[in-house]
């Protein structure tokens, strides 16, 4: 009976916990096989421990060099996506002007598109004005489907931003040039953080877009998915449990400074 | 952005008259907008506008492709695959579904009942999302895969019997059946569930939970009554996040599923990347885009969120 009590008030929590295991879960497997040594060209099955691949991790052919173009793309399409985003932001936040409905439209629409249809329209686009596909072709559109993500963040940074900071900053005989530098644009640092934090995640992590417009240009997540048909490397658990590890580290790290910095 | 951001005209008297300040301050906006703006309208509104065009192409790879007006690609591409879009909505609605069932309860702990450990929780959350989702999808292979542990327990409680009986599964194995695209589909969307879901009960003063115990409210009343309504927004934006990806989605069921279920991505995919069907695809995308865009105009009208938007 009391067990039952107990099961009873604390069913949500039971439920959530389970849920975050479901998540959880196949990040376990990623790294518990990171250690494998499969007995074929599959690393689905395990055999046993060895950690010969993180003693070698680029020891697959291509697989260093994708990551090295996947990593590349990502800061191109960060850094672009983010700019053309924040100003967009900008505009959106501080100016009343007639085509403000439309370009919120043209901004949401975007993000309710399903990949595919973005990808397979512009890949016609390109195919039918003979531009070859390739590093650039992916970039530009990185760069458009970050765009969006970028002028949600911003944007909601800076509508929640006290006006009064600025008209005192002015009212200290502050430029223009030095209100926004010194008032405005740290206000607005989180907001842009996060906006290029999640462009940098979407763009190394995009596959459907970039399998349409890539070519013969393999980037990491390209590669992953042609080692599914070929035979998956344990490499590739490497990479994937490192970034986990890399992730978690720098999110902690940065918690504990903001922490520290609250305290001092 | 330097240039542009710090464009708002100096307020200092030397400026060449009060109009002309006028009129460039009214142009501020717009300097600020046109790149991105334009950046969208060149690769993003374009081609699809491109694409409706190329839908009523005929012609092949060799002859080049002409504007016939040719709308049998419509007729033929929805005889042709109707399944697999039936498919992709209902693979599409049973995950967000379940994505809501199952995140709810996490957001709610994220909320309410995590205390100290919140943060611990969530970048347990997001973390995932650095690890590429296609050696995560890659790695359910492995927990579903014939004979594994997983398949084991739900044979010994019989719930294959279950699943094979409703045609969720086939015979001894979960690998290669609706039951795994599912799973890979929900798996793979339920950060986008559980972070909208998140932030909407995070916003609800504790003080209204402490009000409906103090009139007397069960728990369940309460939830029904309160925290729920109060987390519709939340509800809103998650099943769009959720929906629309799944719906458009072919990873999940190319590396989990069989042939048997082919979403309506994988036939867009095959179509122009191996068949080379423009036309075909063209049409086939242009329909998914039109029936999603009309579910979520409906589904934002019925819910009453338009200023999600």
């Amino acid at each position: 009976m009391a067990v039952l009590r107990w099961l009873r008030r604390h069913l949500v929590v039971l439920a959530g916990l389970g849920t975050l295991g479901y998540l959880i879960l196949p990040n376990l497997v990623v790294l518990v096989f990171s250690f494998n040594k499969p007995n074929g060209r599959f690393n689905y099955a395990w055999q046993r421990f060895s950690a010969d691949a993180w003693a070698d991790p680029c020891g697959v052919a291509d697989l260093c060099g994708s990551l090295g173009l996947s990593l590349r793309i990502a800061l191109w399409a960060t850094a672009g996506a983010t700019v053309l985003g924040t100003m967009i932001a900008f505009a959106l936040a501080r100016y009343r002007f007639r085509a403000r409905p439309a370009v919120n439209t043209l901004i949401f629409l975007p993000m309710a598109m399903p990949e595919v249809v973005m990808a397979a329209s512009l890949a016609t686009l390109f195919l039918n004005m003979g531009i070859r596909f390739g590093f650039w072709t992916i970039l530009i559109a990185h760069i458009m489907f970050c765009l969006s993500f970028v002028v949600t963040a911003v944007k909601a940074r800076v509508m929640s931003m006290d006006p009064r900071l600025e008209q005192a900053a002015q009212d200290l005989y502050a430029s223009p040039a030095q209100t926004f530098l010194r008032v405005t644009l740290p206000i607005a640092a989180p907001g842009i953080a996060a906006g290029a934090l999640l462009s940098f995640a979407l763009s190394f992590d995009d596959f459907i877009i970039t399998n349409f417009n890539a070519g013969s240009t393999v980037t990491f997540p390209m590669f992953v998915w042609g080692s599914a048909q070929r035979g998956t490397p344990v490499q590739i658990n490497v990479i994937g449990t490192a970034m986990f590890l890399i992730a978690v580290l720098c999110v902690l790290g940065g918690q504990l400074l903001s922490g520290r910095r609250k305290r001092s | 952005m330097t240039t542009a951001t710090e464009a708002p005209p100096p307020a200092s008297a030397d400026a060449p008259g009060g109009r002309a300040r006028g009129t460039r301050k009214r142009l501020v906006p717009y300097w600020l907008l046109l790149p991105g703006i334009l950046w969208l309208v060149v690769f993003f509104a374009a081609p699809l506008v491109y694409q409706a065009s190329t839908s009523v192409q005929t012609g092949s790879l060799e002859e080049g492709f002409k504007v016939t007006w040719h709308f049998a690609a419509y007729w033929d591409a929805l005889g042709a695959y109707w399944p697999q879009f039936l498919r992709s909505v209902g693979y599409a609605a049973t995950a967000t579904v379940l994505c809501l069932v199952l995140g709810y309860p996490l957001a709610y702990l994220i909320a309410f009942k995590a205390g100290r450990w919140r943060n611990v929780v969530m970048i347990l959350v997001i973390a995932p999302f650095f690890t590429s989702f296609l050696i995560r999808t890659l790695a359910w292979k492995t927990i579903l895969a014939d004979g594994g542990p997983v398949v084991g327990v739900l044979n010994s409680l019989h719930v294959l019997d279950v699943t094979s009986w409703l045609g969720l599964t086939e015979g001894q194995r979960v690998l290669a059946t609706p039951l795994a695209v599912v799973c890979g589909l929900t798996y793979n969307f339920l950060p986008f569930m559980v972070l909208p879901l998140y932030t909407s009960l995070e916003r609800i003063d504790p003080r209204l939970h402490e009000a409906a115990g103090d009139l007397y409210a069960r728990p369940v009343t309460t939830f029904r009554r309160v925290t729920f309504p109060l987390s519709m927004p939340g509800v809103v934006a998650g099943t769009l996040l959720t929906f629309i990806p799944a719906a458009g989605d072919y990873i999940n069921a190319e590396l989990l599923g069989s042939t048997d279920q082919k979403m309506i991505g994988n036939v867009i995919q095959s179509q122009f990347l191996r068949v080379l069907d423009y036309p075909t695809a063209a049409a086939l995308s242009f329909i998914l885009m039109a029936a999603i865009l009309a579910m979520v105009t409906l589904y934002i009208r019925k819910s009453g969120t338009e200023d999600l938007v």
